[in-house]
């Protein structure tokens, strides 16, 4: 289904139609001083030739870089079909329509979305999308809240990324939820159960897999303590590496959700990405946004639907299950094409080689000196110390082309002069090669 | 419009039928179900929950609606129909055999509060006037 805005004549047609002189009369209930008035501050509006100029002086302001930044936003190779594909005019729109069910297509791409994310994650259900992995993150604790009945304290580790971990406490922090901090193992990055003592009254336990230090961690052994304590468990994941790593459905998660970023979706300045959800279907009904059902029209033919809508805000207004009631439409369908276009055996070999890649760069990083902060397995990205603080490091890199790592200092002081490195399936032997050899000349400053 | 006359009801359109034990079986009546639909889903209070009169304990929700369900009078859950879990269009099917669950009231003097079937259909009455 096309989406074309109004023309003129049909706005004129629906204003004669009810008696109202002009689009500014329906606004006329409002009060004159509660309108903005001027917008002065808001420049005029540019030419296409004007814009095209000025964003790409903007992108060459942003220079072109070998990328070793992970933590949280993943450099993957995109096929060009999916974009080639995800702006389609029938795709090409930000939101499930309105009258969702007139946009078979959208729904049946959604619909298709959702299995493919559910079987990811071994998971019975997932919904159509949310903000982003923070926000998903967000909605998981609530409704691992609303779930549990009893309890309202859920256990957040200081290994999940740290800006989840203050979008977390924005969203919940007036609903009455207490959160708890889990230290990680200063030998390891692993979570530390055994330092919470024994706590009572959990709701859920937060497990990132892998954690925010790119660390494996033993999940179903931490899942069997929640389930012990009768906590949920909400397992924020990254999706690609669901396709080597147990999936959670697998070791007890109850709640599942993470960024979808990595699923297709160009870096961008960072966004607009996605959320994903999934649960078990006991939890389906706590599960916000949109959720797309297939079903059989009156003729016996397949179809697709929203479902569970009855729980949502435009229903049951402040006693909504959350008060997000959409999804990143356009994030998802590409998301849903480049899982389509990669299938399981594609993904399987993007997250292979970017854990090959990481091991690769680690043989040379460590070859000039650097050592690993935590022993263990990683996935595809690893915490090094530094012989000194990273900011001048990485700005002489940064000199030369090379974006080297994420800075940990400020979110970890406890770890010293800590630098995150990432890879992906995207860089080459030589690659490696010139970020290894960044980091000597840097080094050797 | 089916309201039995050996029934209690709310203005909230439960109903409230006394057990020779004394405990109050409660349901939603079959003008409720009417209004909200076929029912894909009915949300009970646990056992052992303690209710105020008035309190918000349970959800009936259908396709196109979710309505919150009040407690008709103080006291505690002493058990819910557990098939409607599985089986919500009982609801729907016969409205006064498919109850959702049963309160041992600790204020007698509330039950006396409750309509009766006249003056629950007045109240219908009124409201579709």
């Amino acid at each position: 289904m096309p989406f074309i805005p109004h023309t003129e004549e049909d706005v004129a047609e629906m204003l004669a139609a009810i008696g109202v002189p002009g689009v500014e009369a329906l606004f006329d209930e409002i009060p004159a001083a509660l309108k903005s008035g001027s917008l002065a501050a808001i420049p005029a509006g540019m030419t296409e030739m004007e814009i095209g100029r000025l964003m790409a002086d903007r992108a060459r302001a942003d220079g072109e870089f070998l990328g070793f930044i992970g933590a949280g936003a993943y450099e993957h190779h995109v096929p060009a079909a999916v974009w080639q594909i995800a702006t389609r005019g029938e795709f090409y729109s930000a939101y499930t329509p309105y009258q969702a069910e007139a946009s078979q297509g959208t729904l049946q791409l959604i619909y298709e979305y959702q299995s493919m994310m559910a079987s990811l994650l071994a998971l019975d259900a997932t919904n159509a999308s949310l903000y982003d992995g923070a926000s998903a993150l967000a909605e998981a604790v609530l409704m691992a809240v609303r779930a549990h009945k009893s309890a309202r304290r859920v256990l957040l580790p200081r290994n999940l990324h740290p800006r989840y971990r203050r979008v977390v406490r924005t969203i919940v922090s007036s609903q009455d939820i207490e959160l708890v901090e889990v230290p990680f193992e200063r030998h390891s990055g692993r979570l530390d159960l055994g330092a919470l003592g024994e706590p009572h009254g959990i709701a859920a336990l937060v497990i990132a897999q892998p954690n925010f230090f790119g660390c494996i961690e033993d999940a179903a052994a931490a899942a069997a303590w929640a389930k012990q304590r009768d906590a949920l468990v909400i397992a924020c994941v990254n999706p690609t590496a669901m396709a080597l790593l147990q999936p959670p459905g697998e070791w007890g998660a109850d709640i599942a959700c993470g960024e979808g970023q990595p699923l297709g979706v160009p870096l961008s300045n960072g966004g607009p990405y996605f959320g994903f959800l999934a649960c078990r279907q006991a939890l389906v009904r706590q599960m916000p946004g949109r959720i797309v059902g297939g079903t059989l029209d009156l003729d016996g033919r397949r179809g697709y639907t929203l479902t569970l809508q009855a729980r949502e805000q435009h229903i049951r207004r402040s006693k909504a299950t959350s008060n997000i009631c959409t999804n990143q439409g356009l994030a998802v369908t590409a998301a849903a094409i480049y899982l389509s276009i990669l299938g399981a055996e594609g993904l399987r070999n993007v997250a292979a080689k970017s854990h090959e890649n990481l091991l690769a760069l680690l043989g040379r990083l460590e070859g000039i000196g650097l050592r690993r902060i935590f022993a263990g397995p990683v996935f595809h990205e690893v915490p090094l110390a530094l012989p000194r603080p990273a900011q001048a490091l990485l700005e002489r890199m940064r000199g030369e082309g090379v974006l080297g790592g994420h800075d940990l200092h400020a979110d970890y002081p406890e770890l010293g002069d800590a630098l995150l490195v990432c890879t992906t399936e995207t860089k080459t032997p030589a690659d490696l090669d010139a970020c290894a050899a960044a980091f000597a000349r840097a080094l050797a400053q | 419009m089916s309201i039995p006359a050996d029934l209690k009801y709310t203005d909230s359109h439960e109903w409230v039928r006394i057990e020779p034990d004394g405990s109050a079986t409660v349901g939603i009546t079959h003008h409720a179900q009417d209004l909200l639909g076929d029912l894909v889903f009915v949300e009970n209070p646990a056992a052992g929950r303690k209710l105020r009169k008035g309190e918000e304990c349970g959800v009936v929700e259908s396709v196109k609606a979710a309505s919150d369900i009040y407690a008709p009078v103080s006291g505690e859950v002493v058990g819910a129909n557990a098939e409607l879990e599985t089986a919500p269009e009982k609801i729907n099917q016969d409205p006064y055999q498919a109850w959702m669950f049963r309160i041992k009231p600790s204020d007698a003097a509330e039950l006396g509060a409750l309509l009766d079937a006249e003056g629950y259909r007045k109240l219908v009455e009124s409201e579709a006037a």
